[in-house]
């Protein structure tokens, strides 16, 4: 299983939280995950390719191919706006 | 010294604790980020400030890391608040001390350049016509940009 999250707007247009998913065989890296996660429909589609979208695994910050063995945390999320 | 916090801080506390009697210290350097009541062309009435527990202060942790080994530093702290915050309300605090002002300046503009463009922060503001989130700015992005080495 890994642990998805998604914030701010992400969260907002997603309507989700936190979801646990069992990871599929043929899913080995983030960019697959998004994939697998766009075919949910358009209004997954639509937020996972919002501009400058971030995705971290394990509180971390990668790109579309690091990989995933499953238990991990991953996050998707907008571009960020503190200070 | 990083904290994440919902209650604000006192600059003078704040101040006193980075000179810590030290003579070793010649510079302090300290930057105070407000909420303006303004943005985009609205009046904001108030902001909530969303952050991803966790993974925020390990980000911060890597930015402060990355200033001591690049400037010579004494003591860093800095304070980020969360939640519901209205405007002139105090948003986030770096102080830096050092042994010269210019490893202090340099110090604490690079830590919030990199705060404001890494730090997995989020802000919504309510305006009279409801709430929204605000957009990055590329004027962030270009600012942390300049650090870069060649």
């Amino acid at each position: 299983m890994i642990n998805l999250l998604f914030f701010a707007r992400l969260r907002d247009d997603l309507d989700c939280q936190q979801e646990s998913l069992a990871l599929p065989e043929e899913v080995t890296n983030v960019g697959q995950l998004r994939d697998l996660l766009c075919q949910r429909g358009d209004k997954w589609q639509q937020a996972l390719n919002m501009p400058g979208l971030f995705v971290a695994v394990n509180q971390e910050v990668c790109d579309w191919n690091a990989e995933l063995s499953g238990g991990e945390e991953v996050a998707f999320f907008p571009p960020v706006t503190g200070g | 010294m990083i904290i994440v916090q919902e209650q604000d801080f006192d600059l003078q506390a704040e101040y006193s604790a980075l000179r810590e009697d030290s003579p070793a210290i010649g510079a302090i350097v300290t930057f105070t980020g407000l909420m303006r009541d303004f943005n985009q062309g609205d009046d904001v009435q108030s902001l909530f400030l969303e952050h991803y527990a966790g993974m925020t202060e390990k980000v911060l942790e890597k930015i402060c890391a990355q200033a001591r080994d690049r400037w010579s530093i004494q003591q860093i702290r800095l304070i980020h608040r969360v939640g519901e915050l209205r405007p002139s309300d105090q948003i986030v605090f770096v102080g830096v001390s050092s042994a010269h002002r210019g490893d202090a300046f340099a110090a604490c503009e690079f830590i919030m350049d990199f705060l404001k463009t890494q730090a997995p922060f989020w802000k919504r503001e309510q305006t009279r016509d409801g709430d929204r989130w605000v957009d990055a700015r590329q004027s962030d992005a270009d600012a942390a940009r300049r650090w870069q080495k060649d």
